[in-house]
């Protein structure tokens, strides 16, 4: 089993809380594991983005080479395209369609989403109202985008579900159950 | 047990269970989680736990090396961490640490910063190391930092020398399972050395003390030679030969991996391997490696071609070295599995061509936080700034920096910390008319005081922002060292009581703020302006903890 994953964003959107998750459920299943993040400056609403690396076998570089990256899972559509030089010819994008505009040079939001449909394997979704569809709060759409991904990351949907539950149990029910319904919002929808 | 741990978090577990007594550091990216991991783990033992760690931040990266230093001359163990460009600030009491030498063991950790990810420049630590000719270790990857730091603390002992342990953001921020030790090892106990005379840095004492330096420098390279870091492998083709340090040594292996995989044809597989990851560089394992037949030897290294150059002058003139110097790897920029890759078979096509990053994709440069008080005084003294035909606004080193960009394009220059004050005082001293400086407030103690200093001994015409959001911000709040004492330090400092305002960075009160500019610049002398408000982010934190 080999997954190699870039996780893409805006500095302050959540990124590292799909990685935690992630590399709590890989760990618990044995796996070796490298994520690379992105510290310090670009995090005040530049574009971030993160190397995630799952293996059953040991893992040397902390990061992935140009057309090696199995899926990209991005927050933000254009931040998807970002990394496109990293996409294996047949990798999957799970990406939000909603952008986030904080620059005045944005491009056309209907382009981006031509670019990114052009990719054979994508599921472009709209967490935000996932999420609020779900009864979960805005800051859980992290967590539609990881529920998404789940039939291409490797790892078994329960197993990413225990892991949601093993990484917010120290904040409680209600947050657990919240982030549940988000990660089945995501799931359902990335299925259809 | 085994940890998911950032490169950072391997080596702060690794030094306390190593039996570390204290941490002395001041943020700076891709350093801090070095520090921040320390304080966390001594807050869960709790107060009343025995063997604490001092884990306080330090003002600037000079007094945390001299704090350090103080610790182990009294047998304890310290460790100092930094970015690279503190190496710099701390460079007068490192050096002298190499001559002195220690009582119990120091470390001193340089993050580097590579592609500049977070910093002005990519200079390379071990430079400092071998400056200051002292053993270098330069972890390849998050076990190795973990297990290094019981290593190193153990070396600096026996060999009574400061140890540079240097690593770069990939190995920072990039997390891994490390596996730790069980039962950490216990803390020195006090322990004044017995030759005070070493630590007398007069010079009848320092000559000795050097003459001692320069005579272990074979012991040095015996250590590196003998050291189970190093490693040389023969290869089934010796007539090339591969050098990793730190890092490189994984793209190596990941190259070499997926050559199977014809991703990259690799051409280089049968090369002997000389991975190193502690300096001076092992002689007698370059010599084995000349010996077996070396003619072509290729070089990657993260940071600056230090090793590259070394080389040329340690193997015969017959031999070719190739790596950054000769263009086989980008001569700037830390390295990528792909840039290896490539240096590995230069010749070949990749078999499939990457897709291409469609040209609507724009940049998306950081920015101030909405809401951030930099932003309503950044507003307020460009307005004020235009009411003069040739203002100069002389930046400095923190999350302001960002007012270089837009929407502000406020500052003019911003070249290390604390230098907005005094490149101020040198455009005023010059006849610039008006001269601002603006510096936030943990730079202002790290590394402005001493300027502002300068300022009121010659009556400099300069009016001084200092944008406090008390707090050290761009690294992620941490303590700052002059919160609720700024107006005290600059009257001590000399500055007239009267020139010392205080204003608060809101839009409602951008009139108000405009006015105690104007009067500061009409002032013929040196003028501090507080503008004060906390972080936002650090005020969302204190506001969720609180609920």
């Amino acid at each position: 089993m080999k997954r190699d994953i870039i996780l893409a964003g805006v500095g302050g959107q959540g990124i590292l809380s799909i990685a935690t998750v992630i590399g709590e459920a890989a760990l618990k299943e044995g796996l070796y594991l490298k994520q690379a993040e992105v510290h310090g400056m670009s995090q005040r609403g530049g574009d971030v983005q993160s190397n995630l690396r799952l293996s059953s076998e040991p893992i040397y570089s902390d990061l992935i080479p140009k057309g090696g990256a199995d899926i990209i899972i991005s927050l933000e559509p254009m931040e998807a395209l970002r990394y496109l030089p990293y996409l294996k010819p047949d990798g999957w994008i799970v990406s939000s369609c909603k952008p986030f505009v904080n620059i005045p040079n944005y491009p056309d939001i209907e382009q981006v989403l031509e670019h990114i449909k052009a990719v054979k394997n994508h599921v472009l979704l709209d967490v935000e109202v996932l999420a609020k569809e779900a009864g979960a709060p805005l800051q859980a759409a992290n967590m539609v985008l990881l529920g998404a991904a789940i039939p291409m990351l490797g790892i078994d949907h329960d197993k990413i579900v225990a892991g949601v539950e093993r990484i917010f149990a120290r904040k409680g029910e209600a947050v657990v159950a919240a982030n549940l319904a988000a990660i089945e919002a995501g799931f359902r929808a990335s299925r259809l | 047990m085994k940890h998911l741990l950032l490169g950072d978090e391997a080596i702060a577990q690794g030094a306390i269970d190593a039996g570390l007594s204290g941490v002395y550091a001041y943020p700076g990216t891709p350093s801090t989680e070095i520090t921040e991991y320390i304080q966390l783990s001594e807050k869960r033992k709790g107060d009343e736990a025995k063997d604490k760690i001092f884990c306080q931040w330090a003002t600037n990266e000079k007094t945390a090396m001299e704090g350090a230093l103080g610790m182990s001359y009294m047998g304890k163990r310290a460790l100092v961490c930094m970015k690279h460009v503190g190496m710099n600030v701390c460079a007068d009491a490192f050096m002298n640490a190499a001559i002195t030498g220690v009582n119990g063991g120091l470390v001193v950790v340089a993050a580097d910063d590579p592609s500049m990810h977070s910093s002005q420049n990519e200079q390379d630590s071990r430079f400092y190391a071998k400056f200051a000719m002292i053993p270098c270790l330069e972890p390849s990857n998050q076990q190795e930092a973990y297990d290094m730091m019981h290593y190193a603390f153990d070396l600096s002992e026996s060999l009574r020398t400061p140890i540079l342990l240097r690593v770069t953001t990939r190995m920072a921020h990039s997390r891994a399972v490390v596996e730790t030790m069980d039962t950490p090892r216990e803390q020195n106990a006090l322990s004044a050395p017995e030759n005070t005379n070493h630590f007398i840095l007069l010079p009848a004492f320092a000559r000795k003390n050097y003459a001692e330096l320069v005579e272990a420098q074979s012991d040095f390279v015996q250590t590196s030679e003998e050291s189970q870091y190093n490693q040389y492998t023969k290869g089934s083709n010796p007539k090339k030969a591969i050098v990793t340090t730190g890092i490189a040594y994984n793209y190596l292996m990941e190259a070499i991996g997926e050559a199977s995989n014809t991703h990259y044809p690799l051409a280089n597989s049968e090369a002997s391997i000389l991975k190193i990851t502690q300096y001076p560089l092992p002689k007698a394992l370059i010599d084995q490696m000349v010996a077996d037949g070396a003619e072509e030897i290729l070089v990657m290294e993260e940071g600056q071609p230090i090793v590259e150059e070394l080389l040329r002058g340690m193997v015969p003139s017959s031999v070719a070295v190739n790596g950054r110097l000769t263009g086989d790897l980008p001569r700037m920029g830390e390295l990528t599995p792909d840039s290896v890759a490539l240096a590995l078979s230069p010749h070949s096509e990749a078999s499939n061509s990457p897709l291409p990053i469609p040209e609507l994709v724009v940049g998306r440069p950081p920015a101030l936080c909405q809401g951030c008080g930099h932003r309503d005084m950044y507003a307020a003294l460009n307005e004020v700034a235009r009411e003069h035909e040739n203002a100069k606004i002389f930046g400095d080193i923190g999350c302001y920096t960002l007012g270089a960009l837009s929407p502000f394009h406020a500052i003019h220059a911003c070249v290390e910390m604390g230098a907005s004050i005094t490149m101020a005082k040198g455009a005023a001293d010059a006849g610039q008319f008006p001269s601002f400086a603006v510096i936030g407030d943990s730079t202002f103690t790290h590394s402005g005081m001493t300027g502002l200093l300068d300022c009121v001994n010659s009556k400099a015409n300069v009016v001084v922002l200092i944008s406090d959001n008390l707090t050290t911000g761009m690294t992620g709040g941490q303590d700052s060292a002059g919160t609720g004492r700024l107006e005290a330090i600059c009257v001590g400092l000399g500055v007239e009581k009267e020139h010392v305002r205080v204003v608060v960075p809101l839009p409602k009160n951008m009139e108000e703020i405009k006015q105690v500019l104007r009067e500061e610049v009409a002032y013929n002398g040196t003028s501090v302006v507080i503008a004060r408000r906390e972080c936002i982010q650090t005020l969302k934190r204190h506001l969720k903890a609180k609920k």
